[in-house]
């Protein structure tokens, strides 16, 4: 009888344990997105879901790394000082969200302005006014700084967002472990 | 005998696609106060499956949903 009595408060014991650890597994109500392609197509669904989450409550953090980086260039703005490799890129990058091409049916640049006179015709935001958007709804946008440094963006030629920083790998880690939602696109 | 629901804003969201719908509507909510109603006019199908979705994950009430000509329209409760 103490013997069985002792099993089932050890068993209790442990139970209060993992329910502790459950407790403190602090999931917000937050998404947290890695937007690593610089396609056209793909980053507009990036920024259609982050809108999409503000408006259902949720705290939208975008992590912008590799080719994603150039997306948020400003095609009005110039960095000088840049060596010989830092040019390369930024000459091949494109410049800014209204630079950058669909993933498929590209087609020398036709297919691209073929879509986005078929979005305008039918009412879908463009990939600037969504980003004009986000910002306006408040969604975070972090810039890998090892991007930007293999790449030789300076950040002076980045867009003005309002909510724009940038970090490294643990910050957007930490940002994932407390959110509900995690994607990489 | 259908109840007549008195709107306390209206929002024309008529030609606007996804997530555009959405994103209005829960920024518009905010601009009554609890209790009130806002009437939202979209075009966008999607939408009979986003309302409901988005009411439920913010907490507020849709009360009637109509269809007609291609406009649906939505009567939504501020509840959160």
């Amino acid at each position: 009888m103490s013997t069985q009595l002792a099993h089932i408060e050890q068993q209790i014991t442990e139970m209060k344990g993992k329910l502790e650890a459950l407790s403190g597994e602090k999931h917000e109500n937050k998404l947290s997105m890695i937007v690593f392609s610089g396609d056209l197509d793909r980053v507009l669904a990036a920024f259609v879901i982050a809108t999409g989450a503000v408006a259902m409550g949720m705290e939208v953090v975008m992590f912008f790394t590799f080719w994603g980086t150039p997306v948020l260039r400003d095609k009005g703005k110039k960095a000088g000082d840049k060596d010989l490799m830092g040019k390369m890129f930024g000459a091949m990058l494109p410049k800014g969200a209204c630079a950058v091409k669909l993933s498929k049916m590209n087609m020398a640049g036709m297919g691209t302005a073929m879509m986005k006179s078929l979005m305008k015709k039918k009412n879908v935001a463009s990939l600037e006014q969504m980003m004009e958007m986000a910002g306006e709804l408040g969604v975070q946008i972090y810039v890998c700084e090892m991007s930007m440094d293999l790449m030789g963006f300076k950040r002076e030629e980045m867009i003005s967002y309002p909510h724009m920083d940038f970090c490294g790998v643990a910050k957007f880690l930490e940002e994932a472990m407390t959110s509900k939602i995690q994607l990489f696109i | 005998m259908s109840e007549e629901i008195k709107a306390d804003k209206v929002m024309d969201l008529k030609g606007l696609p996804c997530p555009m719908p959405v994103v209005k509507v829960s920024k518009g909510i905010k601009e009554i106060a609890v209790g009130q109603v806002l009437e939202a006019h979209t075009t966008d199908p999607g939408a009979l499956a986003d309302f409901p979705a988005w009411a439920r994950t913010s907490g507020n009430e849709i009360l009637k949903t109509e269809q007609g000509s291609g406009v649906i329209k939505f009567f939504i409760k501020r509840k959160a």
